[in-house]
């Protein structure tokens, strides 16, 4: 299969590397390796290059995600408010370890380091959209909206 | 019609605010009232969100913290008529908590329709742009230099100066650039003027480029960020539509394209150098200096790299003068800063203030304490790279200077609040955590030596040879101070050293016990 479709438009604009990538991720929800030469060929660039760029970004995964995304914020002010005790609830609740995806696919729970949200803490972000005040009630309410939005 | 508001800032999507403005729709058709809703930005006083506000006579009151299930009740109260309601605050303009602040470079935040350039303009939107159009470039940047205006990103380096070096530089193509990275946790006045009044900030970006002779602008802005990230495509089209961007600007014979993009989830991306080689497509990580990038930036060409508050803050300098904006502040510290109240507080939010205020004005006059109810203990002021701030030293006024003479910094504004179950042990180890996870790798002192922070942290914590630990630590820290290339190494053992010299009882440290 030839990736380059998705991201032609883009391949003339300076910078174009981390905008192809966002464009993949996007459309795939994740960058396949198997995208790398091409995309090292198109811009011009080595291999080594192109994947030290994708591997350098936390954003970038080369797996597809669980069904349910969710991303909690460990940084200081939701530490402030609970977070350590929210990401162990999350943990529980997602049957995953932070920063890794469920045996059964159906979560991917990832480790954020602010989300903006700093007077709302604890926050979290689910399948992109962003959530404040999230108590561990409100968290299981939440994923299970999450879950249920998402055909299994 | 009876126009009733109610936030789009994702602060307030985050609690429901989207569910909220559904809810009045559908209150309002049920008993055949005709309301107009507009989706405005958020005022700042995040505690109250989400924060309804209706139109009277009187002006605009408000209600918040409003949840769906609250709207019937809203209604039966008789809201729209300003009636009163246990969520009822008065009048907005009239909360002590917005009525006591000085809002310049936010004048607009909350009030306005982010997406609406009539309300823009209504507003004194574009009066800046307006009267650089008809200055002389060097006239613009002498404006900017006259305000005191320091950078917003936590450097605080004279705004004025980095653009007379860019405007004296000789160059085929020249850029500007605004960091939206804002990574710091505790801030978020980047996101909220970027979604509440995105205007300002083209603006500001537009006045530098006329100013330098720049006709490309990029915003790096941050992917944690998408709410922002559509608002600012949508304002870059209406400006562009409407000849505020693009070739010939209002008939001026000034051109400025403006772009955004995308950051990928890398802290160091914030680092300026680090940030135009993410811009390039390259991976994060900081370049040596010299060459400045005033003079050698972007693609190696003339760049100013300003961080979205410092952009934001130019329109109504150029608007109400130098002099005017000047007026603020102490020091050399000039202006305004929004402080953002986050972590453990009961009111948190947006306080824009002239700088000279204290950290126990901030927490306890706006902040109104903590939210556990429990006795404030440590306030980590300027983000991850910050200094712990303890009780003794809350009156220290907020100036650059003064928080320098305490080994602390301002930064960005970022106001983080514990309360006293927190242990100062484990966030100096999270100190070092995250410039572990951060760090772009490029210097040792930096690389290993966090890693290695947080394996002698743990022994202290441990209680394992724990004087030999706490010397250890003392000289990796001072390793990483002097050895590292950037602010990054330079400055994570701020917050290790502020925990361990204000806090030496959760290290363990007998008092009196403490070796300096
Ligand atoms: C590790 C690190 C992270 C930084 N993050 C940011 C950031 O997120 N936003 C920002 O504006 N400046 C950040 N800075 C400061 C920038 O390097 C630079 O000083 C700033 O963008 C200049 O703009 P200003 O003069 O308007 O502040 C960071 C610096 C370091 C060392
Ligand atoms: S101090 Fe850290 S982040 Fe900065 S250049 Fe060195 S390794 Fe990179």
């Amino acid at each position: 299969m030839s990736y380059s479709e998705l991201y032609s438009d883009l391949v003339e604009m300076p910078g174009a590397l981390l905008p192809i990538f966002h464009r993949i991720q996007e459309r795939l929800g994740y960058v396949p390796q198997e995208a790398l030469p091409e995309i090292a060929k198109a811009l011009n660039l080595s291999r080594a290059e192109v994947h030290g760029v994708m591997t350098f970004y936390h954003d970038f995964r080369s797996e597809p995600a669980g069904r349910t995304v969710v991303k909690i914020c460990r940084a200081e002010a939701c530490q402030a408010m609970g977070a350590n005790a929210l990401v162990a609830h999350a943990e529980a609740c997602l049957h995953t370890p932070l920063n890794s995806t469920s045996a059964d696919g159906s979560a991917t729970l990832e480790a954020m380091y602010c989300l903006g949200n700093c007077a709302l803490a604890p926050a979290v972000m689910i399948n992109g959209d962003l959530k404040g005040r999230v108590t561990p009630a409100r968290f299981d309410a939440l994923v299970a909206a999450a879950g249920k939005a998402v055909p299994a | 019609m009876i126009r009733v508001y109610v936030p789009r800032d994702s602060a307030a999507l985050s609690v429901g605010a989207d569910d909220v403005a559904a809810a009045i729709t559908v209150q309002a058709q049920q008993r055949g009232l005709a309301v107009e809703l507009v989706r405005n930005g958020s005022r700042g006083l995040l505690w109250l969100e989400t924060l309804v506000e209706v139109t009277t006579p009187a002006g605009r009151v408000a209600y918040g913290p409003v949840y769906p299930e609250d709207v019937e009740s809203l209604f039966e109260a008789d809201f729209l008529h300003g009636g009163a309601h246990a969520l009822g605050h008065g009048l907005t303009d009239q909360i002590p908590y917005l009525a006591r602040q000085e809002r310049l470079t936010f004048a607009r935040c909350g009030i306005t329709d982010p997406l609406s350039l009539d309300d823009y303009l209504a507003h004194d939107g574009y009066r800046g742009l307006r009267n650089a159009l008809a200055m002389d470039a060097a006239a613009i940047v002498q404006q900017v230099t006259d305000s005191g205006l320091r950078g917003r990103g936590g450097a605080a380096f004279p705004t004025g100066i980095k653009w007379k070096t860019v405007l004296g530089a000789q160059a085929a193509q020249k850029y500007i650039v605004c960091n939206a990275d804002e990574g710091d946790s505790g801030t978020f006045a980047d996101r909220m003027i970027m979604e509440d009044d995105p205007f300002t900030l083209i603006e500001g970006m537009t006045i530098a480029g006329v100013a330098v002779g720049a006709t490309i602008g990029y915003i790096y802005l941050r992917s944690e960020y998408p709410y922002a990230f559509d608002v600012l495509n949508q304002a870059i089209a209406i400006a562009n539509q409407h000849q505020w961007l693009g070739e010939n600007i209002q008939g001026s014979g000034k051109t400025f394209h403006l772009e955004v993009r995308l950051g990928a989830g890398a802290y160091i991306c914030g680092e300026e150098t680090a940030l135009l080689e993410s811009l390039e497509g390259k991976r994060g990580i900081v370049r040596y200096k010299p060459p400045i990038p005033a003079l050698k930036g972007l693609f190696g060409l003339p760049t100013i790299v300003n961080n979205t508050i410092s952009f934001a803050s130019v329109p109504i300098i150029m608007d109400k003068g130098g002099e005017f904006y000047r007026n603020y502040g102490m020091g050399r510290s000039r202006g305004t800063l929004p402080f953002q109240l986050a972590g453990n507080l009961k009111q948190g939010g947006l306080v824009e203030k002239a700088f000279g205020l204290t950290l126990r004005e901030l927490i306890y006059d706006f902040g109104g304490g903590t939210a556990s109810g429990r006795p404030v203990r440590a306030i980590q002021v300027g983000g991850p790279l910050g200094a712990y701030v303890p009780a003794s030293q809350f009156d220290t006024p907020l100036d650059y200077e003064a928080y320098v003479g305490i080994s602390a910094m301002i930064g960005h504004g970022g106001i983080v609040v514990f309360d006293d179950t927190v242990d100062m042990a484990q966030m100096a180890r999270y100190a070092m955590e995250f410039c572990a996870i951060e760090s772009c790798g490029k210097c040792t002192p930096c690389r290993v030596g966090s890693t290695r922070g947080v394996e002698v942290v743990d022994r202290i914590i441990a209680n394992q040879d724990r004087a030999a630990n706490l010397a250890l630590l003392r000289s990796l820290c001072d390793t990483m101070l002097n050895g590292s290339l950037c602010a990054m190494g330079g400055m994570a053992p701020y917050p290790v050293l502020s925990a361990l010299n204000h806090f030496p009882e959760d290290f363990g440290i007998e008092a009196g016990e403490l070796a300096a």
